[in-house]
């Protein structure tokens, strides 16, 4: 740990990074709030509405629903991605040059643009074309995405898992490479199982970068939009329209600004509060 | 033992694969022959749909202004958070941890949150349809995390090295690019694809600021989709070429990407 010294001039450093983010954040939020306190008419003329947005956005069985829809999403998410890139990152090889090729494979799926990834997995899990979707049929099961909103839920977290797993993964080796072979050797001597290798050892050094793969995970599942929009357009019905699907629908294609924006807020002070949680654990642990 | 860890990478990097194969497998058949029925490779092997997006300039113009506004973010961002990130791993000054969350919250905002504001935004700045539009947009969450990443990467730099310098006789700026950069270019490199790569993938903000003229290829694709019945040999093309910047990309940063991954903080 540095040890810093103040120094109020390290504001001048600062000030570039702050004033983009200033443009990209505080002006369009401001507009977003506006548009929550207001209604319109016609272009240019707007009323005060004060509170009467977020009371409707609040009652609405339709944000209940992307709302719960969304913390589902999450939750299922998390407790597969976490388990299983923690499971793969164990069973990777520490060194050697297989090494630097199952990262790399690996790391595929994070670089393909989020459209391409939805795109990829429509076709893929076309009953008639796709490998997915012809092989789950041919297996016997009844599978259609398009049409049952449980197998496009599954399709809709396999496509996620598939995604994103590898971040977890990468973020779970990084913590695990910096473990000196020496606290093996030690745990061998002493005859510890492999479990006990894992909870004591491999663990702890995991927690720091776990908590960010928690982190990001949660953030990006939470703000997920493009991938399961291009897969499953929200549908079949309502059955995967998640916050994002529903505000996008909400501003862009309904043009209900009041209610996209008094939307936005809640969507966004509620990331806020969860990764705020998230930060002061996290820095909590970086202290200690 | 050892051989289930072995069988429990090649099944997770199978699994990993598969998607991909069937994009490679349908970008070489025609759109017909993907209509027609279920086949495991391509019974005519054709190049029409790579050709189609190499001789079209609709197409591969896409790809440039993706490519575009992608290097410039990339260049915005981190040249930006050099020097911020510096600030934090060295200083204490007023309102520091506050500053670092609210810059990290904003890698936390939902972009769809801010697609509507964002156009009003860049139109009234007179760069709506410009790729410069959706590299400052970017910004949004590619500047904190660049600040985020280097931050750790610096405070692996003992403080030694900058007292030293300073003795010596440096000033800051010369200091900064001769002596500490080199000595974090890992780090740079690391956030640079970082920077790279949530800037390409990317879409609802780079589809909606744009219209004709800087169009990204992720909107030349649903716009395809939609008007010209569905190529699908076309947009599979369109989709595995999507891939290479990718590749190319985790090609250069191998050797650092899992300490990159953990933010440089392990």
């Amino acid at each position: 740990m540095i040890t810093k010294t103040v120094n109020q001039k390290a504001w001048f450093l600062v000030l570039p990074v702050l004033l983009i983010v200033a443009l990209n954040a505080i002006i369009p939020l401001m507009t977003v709030v506006n548009y929550s306190l207001q209604d319109t008419f016609s272009p240019g003329v707007f009323f005060f509405e004060g509170t009467k947005w977020y009371r409707e956005v609040l009652s609405s069985p339709r944000f209940h629903g992307a709302l719960g829809r969304q913390f589902l999403y999450t939750g299922i998410i998390l407790l597969i991605e976490i388990p299983l890139g923690v499971l793969v990152a164990l069973a990777m090889p520490r060194k050697g040059p297989w090494v630097s090729v199952c990262l790399v494979l690996m790391a595929l799926p994070l670089l393909i643009p989020w459209n391409v990834v939805g795109a990829m997995w429509n076709i893929f899990a076309l009953p008639d074309i796709g490998l997915l979707g012809y092989g789950l049929n041919w297996l016997g099961f009844d599978y259609n995405y398009t049409q049952q909103p449980v197998a496009a839920w599954a399709t809709v977290i396999l496509m996620d898992v598939w995604h994103w797993t590898s971040l977890v993964v990468l973020l779970a080796y990084a913590g695990l490479s910096s473990i000196p072979d020496a606290y093996y050797q030690a745990a061998k001597i002493d005859g510890a199982s492999s479990f006990a290798v894992f909870r004591y050892i491999q663990l702890p050094k995991m927690k720091r970068v776990l908590i960010i793969a928690l982190l990001l995970r949660f953030m990006d599942s939470f703000m997920v939009y493009t991938e399961p929009f291009v897969l499953t357009g929200g549908g079949p019905g309502n059955s995967t329209t998640f916050l994002s699907i529903d505000l996008v629908k909400a501003a862009i294609g309904e043009f209900n600004l009041g209610i996209a924006a008094a939307m936005s807020i809640l969507y966004f002070l509620m990331t806020l509060l969860v990764c705020w949680v998230f930060y002061t654990v996290m820095m909590r642990g970086e202290d200690t | 033992m050892r051989g289930a860890k072995i069988a429990v990478v090649v099944v997770y990097i199978l699994f990993l694969m598969l998607p991909i194969y069937w994009l490679l497998n349908m970008s070489f058949k025609t759109t017909n022959e993907i209509l027609g029925g279920f086949s495991w490779y391509p019974q005519e092997f054709t190049l029409d749909s790579y050709i189609t997006i190499f001789t079209d300039p609709t197409w591969y113009n896409g790809y440039i202004n993706s490519l575009t506004y992608v290097l410039m973010n990339t260049v915005i961002s981190v040249s930006l958070a050099l020097p911020a990130a510096y600030a934090f791993s060295r200083y204490r000054f007023m309102g520091d941890k506050h500053l670092f969350f609210w810059l990290l919250s904003n890698r936390m905002a939902p972009p769809a949150v801010f697609v509507l504001p964002f156009v009003e935004l860049y139109s009234a700045m007179q760069l709506f349809d410009t790729p410069l539009a959706v590299a400052l947009a970017h910004c949004l969450f590619n500047v904190p995390l660049a600040v985020w990443i280097l931050e750790g990467f610096m405070s692996g730099v003992p403080r030694e090295v900058d007292e030293t310098a300073y003795i010596d006789g440096y000033s800051f700026p010369h200091f900064f690019v001769k002596i500490f950069m080199p000595l974090i270019a890992a780090g740079i490199g690391v956030t640079a694809f970082f920077c790279f790569m949530f800037s390409w993938v990317e879409m609802l903000l780079a589809k909606n600021l744009t219209s004709v003229a800087a169009k990204p290829i992720v909107a030349v694709m649903t716009r395809t989709a939609s008007t010209a019945g569905y190529e699908l040999g076309l947009l599979a093309a369109a989709g595995a070429l999507t891939l290479i910047p990718g590749v190319i990309v985790i090609w250069f940063v191998r050797k650092h990407i899992a300490k990159g991954f953990a933010l440089g903080r392990v």
